[in-house]
């Protein structure tokens, strides 16, 4: 029990970074609206959250215009992919005992 | 306790991952209005093209030019009808669910249903065109449900099951080639009449 615990990863504790992961999981982009459209959350929430999992560098964004206006493009990377898997096979552990 | 959390978790999980990758406002009562529209376009294709005959006895397809332009009209006007209901029907769904109607969600949906669905007509033209209309209703049938089939990994798991019956029917029309208008009345309007009311009660839910 305590072993599995330990997988469980912190950085996926939150409902609103799971949130996130989960998008990116079937997703290869979504933009800052779209995930706040999906997750219902306030932009400075968002915001920060996102900011946690780019420090953890499960995320990457890329930054573009269209019709002038700026859009903020996330994506998972190879690294917070296997994180999420990680932790979801965890889970599963855990309430498989 | 802990194992609830985790529970919660997956759940939301799930429901994060069904969200953001399928279209789900799609409107029940839309449904049921296409389907409508579908019944009194049979009823009126059948009035002229077995003008004044026994649909169950020898008949005749007239099948001149005029009917053909007649029956064009006829499909033209049923799907213009029936888009807009439902694209208005869907919006006023999709803004009580908070999701926006064209979002990325909706644009993967449209464009798997539009490639077998293009094909589709452009192939029942060329049908047309060489005067095979007994292959046009079958086929019609065939294509939309390879496109429901082909778009419902975009959308309620359940229009899988609607294209299969479709395309079942559209096959079983092309066996009895006489009687395609029946199916069609059956694959377009009664099908999607119970599709959409089935949608409707699941939704009230």
């Amino acid at each position: 029990m305590k072993d599995i615990l330990k997988e469980l990863n912190k950085a996926f504790e939150n409902r609103v970074r799971l949130g996130i992961m989960s998008s990116l999981m079937v997703n290869d982009v979504q933009s800052f609206k779209d995930l706040k459209r999906l997750l219902g959350v306030t932009d400075g929430n968002l915001a920060s959250h996102l900011k946690a999992l780019e420090k953890a560098e499960y995320i990457t964004y890329t930054k573009s215009f269209v019709d002038r206006k700026p859009l903020t493009s996330y994506s998972a990377t190879k690294l917070g992919k296997l994180a999420f898997k990680k932790h979801l096979a965890a889970i599963e552990r855990l309430l498989r005992e | 306790m802990q194992k609830d959390k985790y529970l919660d978790d997956i759940e939301a999980i799930k429901d994060i991952m069904d969200r953001s990758t399928k279209f789900l406002s799609l409107s029940g009562l839309s449904g049921v209005l296409a389907g409508t529209f579908a019944l009194v376009a049979a009823y009126l294709a059948y009035q002229v093209v077995y003008d004044g005959q026994d649909y169950f006895s020898y008949r005749i397809a007239n099948t001149s030019g005029d009917t053909i332009l007649s029956l064009i009209i006829i499909g033209g006007v049923t799907i213009v009808l029936s888009l807009v209901s439902g694209i208005w029907l869907t919006t006023r769904k999709a803004r009580q669910l908070g999701q926006s109607i064209w979002d990325r969600q909706a644009q993967r949906m449209i464009g798997h249903l539009a490639v077998p669905l293009i094909v589709g007509g452009l192939v029942c033209l060329i049908l047309l065109y060489y005067g095979l209309v007994g292959l046009v209703a079958p086929l019609t049938l065939i294509f939309y449900g390879l496109a429901l089939e082909n778009a419902s990994t975009f959308a309620h798991r359940s229009m899988r099951y609607l294209g299969w019956i479709e395309i079942l029917l559209g096959l079983t029309a092309m066996v009895f080639i006489g009687r395609g208008l029946v199916f069609w009345a059956i694959g377009f309007g009664v099908l999607h009449i119970f599709y959409g009311i089935a949608m409707y009660m699941n939704d009230r839910k």
